[in-house]
């Protein structure tokens, strides 16, 4: 028998709990995928209940459906083009008034089956609300269902309810939309009537709809109608003019602006019939946390207190199964070596492929908690308090304090941190937080601090790690206030900001956030972490031909030589320490050799050749490598320079670490070298999402150019500094 | 007065919304809109932005920007 399907679309405002409800339909069969020509997160699941196919759309979370923000542009045009069968919209009953705004603008479309899903039953519940559903069906004269979404509760109701409405032929009623005010009834009467005349049967929209657009003077709706309907789409246009400047003459006021008052004046009235809210005041948790959380005092010392918190879990608990995966590794690497029969295939699988990917992978523990403690922060709705608590400074960057949350992302990794950038409503917003974000020192780069700072500043260690974190935000605040005053002047976006209540997150919603985010981090690591890591195995690789200064085997024969005869001389007692004498000194030459033929290397001579740069800042030739390789991830940095320092397990950074202090490198230089890491060029998969989400290449490349320059500029001024207090 | 000159726990009438385009509208699609009641819940630490309980849901908007929004206090 063959399955019927249906597309059901989840419409609703942010923090109503449509993503719980989501999951909570789709299970973890969803698909996280992004709208097509734009950058925003698309979801959806396939699911099979009562009979039916169902396909499950979330859509963007919007307050409403004016095209303001991609956000929103995205959910109306899904809803006009695509079509859905049936539009869920999940209200937020305890904040009934609001829901409504967005839920009246998807009634006055005119073009889908609408649902009302009143979400969060308990919670307005709680508070005292009581929303008669009868009535508001009856008025708005669409199905209503109550739904608990984080208790799964009223979930199978809504998708029978949704298949019977998907099911039903009955035509979208024409009454029980909003009426506006006299005047206004009469310019959007006399604008449908000469539309229905023009369209010359090929128009889009349902004709009512469109006339209250052209009113609001909409943009996109102009637009597409010019497109479709040619030559007397222009005159609807001139005949839409004509009715807004009577409109703005009588009301003395934008009729967009008239319309927005006047359908919530339509809601108050809706709201008086089928809400009522018990006098008794209750006491409100949410409100309360916030007297503490968001105190005068006490805001800020919290704030950076939970900062702090994630940073400890995300490194000092994520020590533990990084030790785990090290030695797994180290198994796997030794069990490979004894498999496999010498040949070159087996050098580029263990020192190139799984040397490589073994050094990244090691962070997945690290990176998995980060997200962890990010998804705390949003779903609890701290993330709302954050950007209140610091609007004031991102303002002075000239920044929303919404770009607070991309930035603290960036820590974790700037990938999706440049993604989130597209909660911002203004352009000139998000392109400025996109080219300052990579100034937060993501956590690839982690591993080349504790490295060069555990190094170098034993002791002092987190201290200088803290430094070089700070560096990267001031860079990012000094450089925002200049481009906000030169190249990206303009007016700021408004900071209309809700501030949720707080809720407790539930395991399964955090998981999931957790999952999608370090799936992207598997992903670069399955892609171009591993061709990375086979070309910079390459690069060292060959030529293999290569003549050495001096002859390394003929050097070990000797040593083995002179070793035999002082072990057959020797008693029974000193056999066993002369024969570990020998070996170290058998290792100390292939040492030698290893590192003189990496020298000589493509990698070595690629190396070399940028020296000259890198040398006023304090780095060798290994160090320009290491930095080089650092374009494909951040991550092959440290694996690079295990390489380069011909150490025996690249993975075991106490092996590097002895290689480090045995070198010429100073703690000035490493000092320089870290700075330069917060600051130069962003990784591959970076500069590909900033290309994406600018849409502009120009701007990718001044973020590449710019952040390289800078970091060349400090790490200088670091190093020399440095040098000339006698730091060494 | 203006809704920026509101203090803590001061409770008032939205008389008109000023400023323009797209922020103008963008404050009225979230509710503060004319003869709607708003609540001045608290200033941010550094005194901006500013929260406000407006329609039953708690809102913030900056200083500037509360600048714009006449309000009749009721006391």
């Amino acid at each position: 028998m063959q399955q019927k399907s249906l597309t059901i679309a989840l419409a609703g405002n942010p923090n109503s709990g449509k993503t719980t409800l989501f999951n909570n339909i789709t299970g973890t069969r969803q698909k996280v995928g992004n709208w097509p020509g734009v950058t925003v997160e698309k979801k959806e699941g396939i699911i099979h209940k009562h009979g039916y196919n169902l396909k499950i759309i979330d859509l963007p979370g919007t307050y409403s459906l004016t095209p303001f923000s991609i956000e929103e542009i995205v959910a109306r045009n899904f809803i006009l083009e695509e079509c859905p069968d049936v539009v869920i919209d999940i209200i937020d009953s305890s904040n009934l008034e609001r829901s409504l705004y967005l839920a009246t603008q998807l009634r006055e479309l005119d073009c889908c089956k609408v649902l009302f899903a009143l979400n969060m039953a308990d919670l307005a519940r709680s508070r005292g609300i009581q929303i008669d559903a009868d009535k508001l069906s009856e008025l708005l004269d669409v199905p209503v269902v109550f739904t608990i979404g984080n208790k799964n509760q009223g979930i199978d109701i809504l998708l029978k309810k949704a298949i019977e409405l998907g099911e039903s032929n009955a035509v979208v009623p024409q009454s029980r939309r909003v009426k506006y005010s006299q005047d206004i009834e009469h310019s959007i009467a006399q604008l449908q009537n000469f539309i229905e005349e023009k369209k010359n049967n090929i128009f889009l929209y349902n004709t009512r709809w469109a006339a209250i657009k052209l009113l609001e003077d909409d943009k996109i709706i102009k637009e597409r109608i010019l497109q479709k309907v040619g030559n007397s789409g222009h005159e609807i246009l001139q005949q839409a003019q004509l009715q807004r400047k009577y409109l703005i003459d009588r009301f003395n006021d934008d009729p967009e602006i008239v319309m927005t008052d006047e359908r919530y004046g339509f809601i108050v009235g809706i709201i008086k019939e089928v809400m009522t809210t018990s006098t008794r005041q209750r006491v409100d948790i949410s409100r309360n946390i916030d007297l503490i959380l968001t105190n005068r005092f006490l805001g800020f010392p919290i704030f950076i207190f939970f900062i702090w918190a994630m940073f400890q879990m995300t490194f000092s608990l994520g020590a533990y199964p990084m030790q785990w995966i090290d030695s797994g590794i180290n198994l796997f690497s030794a069990s490979l070596d004894g498999l496999l029969p010498n040949s070159l295939l087996k050098n580029l699988l263990l020192d190139g492929i799984v040397a490589g990917v073994g050094s990244v992978i090691i962070f997945l523990p690290n990176i998995l908690i980060l997200f962890f403690c990010i998804a705390i922060f949003e779903d609890t709705g701290y993330m709302a308090r954050a950007a209140f608590l610091m609007d004031k400074i991102m303002h002075l960057i000239g920044l929303h304090g919404k770009s607070f949350i991309p930035m603290l992302m960036g820590f974790g990794c700037n990938v999706p941190a440049i993604m989130a950038t597209r909660t911002l409503e203004s352009e000139k917003d998000r392109i400025l937080t996109i080219l300052i974000t990579p100034f937060m020192s993501c956590s690839a780069k982690l591993p080349i601090y504790i490295i060069l700072a555990g190094t170098f500043f034993s002791a002092k260690a987190g201290t200088v790690i803290f430094a070089i974190y700070f560096i990267g935000i001031l860079t990012a605040i000094l450089s925002g206030r200049l481009f906000r005053s030169t190249l990206l002047k303009g007016v700021d976006a408004p900071f209309v900001m809700e501030l949720p209540p707080y809720r407790v997150p539930m395991i399964k919603s955090l998981l999931i956030h957790m999952w999608d985010r370090s799936k992207m981090f598997l992903k670069k690591m399955g892609g171009v972490i591993l061709i990375g890591s086979i070309i910079i195995w390459t690069l060292s690789a060959f030529p293999r031909n290569i003549t050495y200064s001096t002859d390394y085997e003929s050097q070990i024969k000797k040593v083995k030589a002179n070793y035999l005869t002082e072990f057959t001389t020797g008693n029974e007692n000193t056999k066993d320490s002369i024969e570990k004498k020998r070996d170290a000194a058998i290792s100390k030459i292939l040492m030698a050799q290893k590192a003189e033929k990496i020298e000589k290397s493509y990698m070595g001579k690629i190396g070399k050749a940028f020296e000259p740069l890198f040398s006023p800042i304090g780095i060798d030739w290994r160090g320009s490598v290491a930095l080089l390789s650092g374009f494909v991830a951040k991550e092959i940095v440290v694996s690079t320079l295990g390489i380069l320092y011909a150490t025996e397990a690249e993975v075991e950074s106490d092996a590097l670490k002895k290689a480090l202090l045995a070198s010429n490198m100073t703690s000035s230089a490493a000092l320089s070298m870290m700075v330069f890491v917060i600051l130069y060029l962003p990784c591959l998969a970076t500069v590909s999402t900033i290309r994406r989400e600018t849409g502009s290449l120009k701007w990718t490349l001044f973020s590449m150019g710019y952040s390289t320059l800078i970091a060349w500029g400090v790490a200088f001024l670091i190093y020399q500094g440095c040098r000339m207090m006698g730091l060494g | 007065m203006l809704l920026s000159e509101m203090k803590e726990g001061q409770k008032g009438r939205i008389v008109q919304v000023g400023g323009t385009g797209a922020l103008r509208r963008r404050i009225l699609e979230m509710g503060i809109v004319k003869d709607a009641e708003i609540y001045v819940e608290k200033y941010a630490p550094l005194r901006d932005p500013m929260e406000l309980i407006v329609k039953g849901y708690h809102v913030s908007l900056r200083v500037e920007e509360a600048a714009c929004i006449t309000i009749d206090d009721i006391r």
